[in-house]
């Protein structure tokens, strides 16, 4: 039996289309400090970004980031828990100063140093927490070979276009498992620019632009004077204690997000006619949820699926489609259920399950327990 | 007349010796003649860094101690010797960022980095610093430093930077910053200073000038030896990580009815994945979907090596195999490593080396001698071509294909793996 008589299929991992994708959407250099199991990541970008630089840690990785940001240009990192933890102090500044960049992180199993080599879904709690103040640290995450190609695409775009860092979550297995993969059907994509101020009058580096978005100017130009600062500021960019004019330049970076949310809200909803269940879930479970679904619906079962891919912050969309039904599964590979927690706190919901699980992916038969009980 | 600062007051403190660095810096770069649009200040967290706003240069304020990092990606950044990078920070920020001084000299970052060292921290209360020199008190060390504080001077020299020195921030240093701020690379200047509100009251009557000859700091060059700097690699147009000749299109014929879940489990260095991607690519060959998850220790050169493949006729969905069909295993390592899922086996087959006690298990099991027959680093492809020429699931023919192409091909004959 000859089932795929395509010319275009390669052998894969996501990692390379992920690199290809932020290379070909615009990103210019690659800065990184080596993690397992982020590796790949970091030895394709040495091949195929314009420019490589190896950092000496994860702090001066961000750091740099930053700087190079300040000059134009669009930078990319990928990293592990253990590194991200040091990096999240200037993911913070990134916010602040609001300057694009994408870290692609690739969930492990911890806690501290846990298992390199082993993969998890463990570091949404952290994302959905980790800028000071409760601010949106936008996350995208990666649940099929073609996501790594869209998905990193739409991450460097958000970022770019909502001036911010912009987290690409995914774990191990998901950039480096190995799969046939046919490239003929992917998108062709445009590099994604920064949107430079062209005005006479003085710049205002915080001044809010469309959507509540400044528009650009590098440290390199030579007619307006730029200030970029980590420390609450005016539209000036000048240093405020709480004054009014700061407070509003700081909310405004969470309204920024949140008002430009619909344009970067991305899922997958296979919808079932007549369901009264629902499973949800990302990242690397999204796999054994679609074949869960699969023979469950072979099975006679009805049962809808939520892959949601913008996890951060959450969009409304899923709240809607939540309530249609009566019992909600969310599988996802961490104890104790971090989505689940994000979505319905820690008091819970009744008609809210999870399965969870940590050291070994979640298997297809699990979720299909747990729906049918 | 003022070019870089604005004509507001300085926000410092009477008598405090951050005024004179902000004074000089702006008659040394006037030296220079520099625009100020050619100039980005990079400041942190410290009394110092409230001095942004008095500029009248590009300015970019970051975190306590990251300042030396942020200045050095501005300036790889900007890539422009012609374009000035000065990054103020103080004694506390250089004890945090230490790393990132000795980093940027060593990389020669086109910079120069102005250390306010007042030898505690000031904006927190007059906490010491690594830089605190010995004896010196401060209102959270009334007993005095118990330690000699860093010589930053001559660590920075070691590191490989263009230019170092120190200078006393009392009188006009216009003339050494100006030295500082000509040099291309990596430049560095430490002004020596006492805080007029920690520093004086908890040492009363010490003289700047005392303390430090007493501390062993000279004032002097430590280093003014080359002018080579950091210049960034911009490769335009690189290749795609997509080859077209690494396709591998459909050529064979399968007799796969449904998903076959294969667990290849060796050792480091017997080519235990490499055995793993022919199988995958002659699968892919033969029309086959397919899926390769490797599992190894962190040394990879030592341990087990393990594979779980998947080929299906249909799209595979989730690549893990709690339950493989065939687990096929060519060392100790590779059993002592899958002796869990050969015991769960409640089916399928298990291809083992003769060498290797059969563990118990409901699998059909097949013993076979791969590493006497083949030696011990081949004995993983070898088991490969065994496993297709008994299961006949896929042509054995895709296999000796993705064999031939490869570069082991030219180390190894062909006709040694078909001889069962």
């Amino acid at each position: 039996m000859i089932v795929n008589k395509k010319e275009s299929r390669l052998l894969h991992d996501g990692s390379k289309l992920i690199v290809e994708s932020l290379v070909q959407s615009g990103a210019d250099i690659f800065i990184g400090y080596p993690i397992t199991p982020a590796n790949l990541l970091y030895l394709y970008s040495h091949k195929r970004f314009p420019t490589f630089i190896a950092a000496p840690d994860e702090i001066t990785t961000l750091q740099w980031m930053c700087g190079f940001a300040t000059t134009g240009k669009i930078p990319v990192t990928a990293t592990s828990f253990p590194g991200f933890a040091l990096m999240l102090e200037s993911v913070n500044m990134a916010l602040m100063m609001e300057l694009p960049m994408v870290v692609v992180l690739v969930q492990r199993l911890g806690p501290a140093t846990g298992t390199a080599t082993c993969g998890s879904q463990g570091d949404l709690a952290l994302l959905n927490g980790g800028i000071s103040g409760g601010f949106s640290l936008p996350t995208i995450s990666i649940s099929k070979m073609e996501d790594c190609w869209t998905m990193s695409n739409k991450a460097l775009k958000m970022a770019v276009e909502l001036r911010s860092p912009v987290i690409l979550l995914t774990s191990k297995e998901e950039v480096m498992t190995q799969a046939s993969f046919d490239i003929a059907g992917l998108p062709l994509l445009k590099p994604i620019k920064n949107n430079y101020y062209s005005g006479k009058a003085i710049y205002q580096p915080y001044k809010p632009g469309k959507n509540l978005v400044p528009e650009f100017l590098a440290v390199s130009n030579k007619n307006h004077q730029v200030r970029i600062t980590a420390s609450t500021h005016n539209q000036d960019g000048i240093i405020q204690g709480t004054t009014a004019a700061g407070m509003d330049n700081t909310k405004r970076l969470e309204s920024k997000i949140i008002n430009n949310l619909d344009k970067f809200t991305f899922y997958e909803y296979n919808k079932q006619e007549g369901a009264e269940k629902l499973l949800i879930a990302y990242g690397i479970t999204a796999a054994a949820s679609r074949e869960a679904i699969k023979t469950l619906r072979e099975n006679g079962e009805k049962v809808s699926l939520l892959i949601p891919k913008t996890l951060l912050p959450v969009p409304p969309i899923y709240i809607e489609i939540i309530e249609k039904y009566q019992k909600v599964v969310i599988a996802e590979e961490n104890l104790g259920g971090q989505y689940r927690k994000i979505l319905f706190g820690v008091y819970g919901n009744n008609k809210v399950k999870g399965v969870n699980g940590i050291a070994k992916l979640i298997t297809p038969s699990e979720i299909m327990e747990e729906i049918s009980r | 007349m003022n070019k870089f600062l604005t004509d507001t007051a300085l926000p410092f403190c009477k008598g405090c010796g951050h005024s004179q660095v902000a004074q000089y810096t702006e008659k040394a770069l006037q030296n220079l003649n520099y625009d100020p649009m050619d100039v980005v200040m990079v400041t942190d967290i410290g009394c110092h860094g409230i001095i942004d706003k008095s500029f009248t240069t590009h300015t970019v304020h970051g975190l306590h101690g990251r300042s030396v990092a942020l200045g050095s990606g501005v300036s790889a950044g900007l890539n422009n010797p012609n374009k000035k990078v000065i990054v103020f920070i103080g004694d506390g920020g250089a004890t945090i960022g230490m790393q990132h001084l000795i980093d940027a000299a060593h990389n020669g970052f086109n910079m120069t980095v102005l250390i306010h060292n007042n030898m505690l921290y000031g904006m927190t209360g007059g906490q010491p610093s690594e830089f605190t020199p010995f004896g010196f008190k401060t209102p959270t060390l009334p007993e005095g430093a118990k330690e000699a504080g860093y010589d930053i001077c001559k660590l920075i020299a070691a590191a490989g930077a263009s230019y170092v020195s120190r200078v006393m921030g009392i009188g006009d240093f216009s003339a050494q910053l100006t030295e500082a701020f000509s040099k291309k690379g990596f430049s560095l200047v430490e002004v020596m200073e006492i805080c007029p509100s920690y520093g004086v009251k908890s040492n009363p009557g010490m003289k700047l000038s005392k303390l430090v000859e007493e501390a062993g700091l000279e004032i002097k060059v430590f280093a003014d030896n080359k002018n080579s700097f950091y210049q960034t690699e911009i490769k335009e147009n690189r290749k795609s990580l997509f080859s077209k000749e690494d396709a591998i299109p459909t050529k064979y014929e399968n007799k796969l009815k449904k998903p076959l879940r294969f667990m290849l489990c060796g050792s480091a260095g017997e080519g235990t994945q490499v055995a793993a991607e022919f199988l995958l690519k002659a699968g892919m060959l033969s029309g086959l979907h397919a899926t390769k998850k490797g599992s190894y220790p962190v040394t990879v050169g030592v341990g087990f090596s393990a594979a779980e493949i998947i080929l299906s006729p249909d799209e595979i969905l989730y690549t893990g195999s709690p339950n493989p069909d065939v687990v096929c295993v060519t060392s100790q390592d590779g059993l002592d490593y899958a002796r869990n899922t050969i015991r769960n086996m409640s089916g399928g087959k298990l291809l083992i080396d003769s060498s290797l006690e059969i563990p118990e298990t409901k699998a059909e099991v097949s013993a076979f001698p791969f590493r006497e027959k083949v030696g011990i680093r081949n004995s993983s492809i070898y088991s490969i071509f065994y496993y297709l020429k008994n299961s006949e699931l896929i042509p054995i023919d895709s296999l000796v294909d993705v064999f031939n192409e490869s570069k082991i091909s030219k180390k190894l004959d062909i006709a040694k793996m078909l001889d069962f």
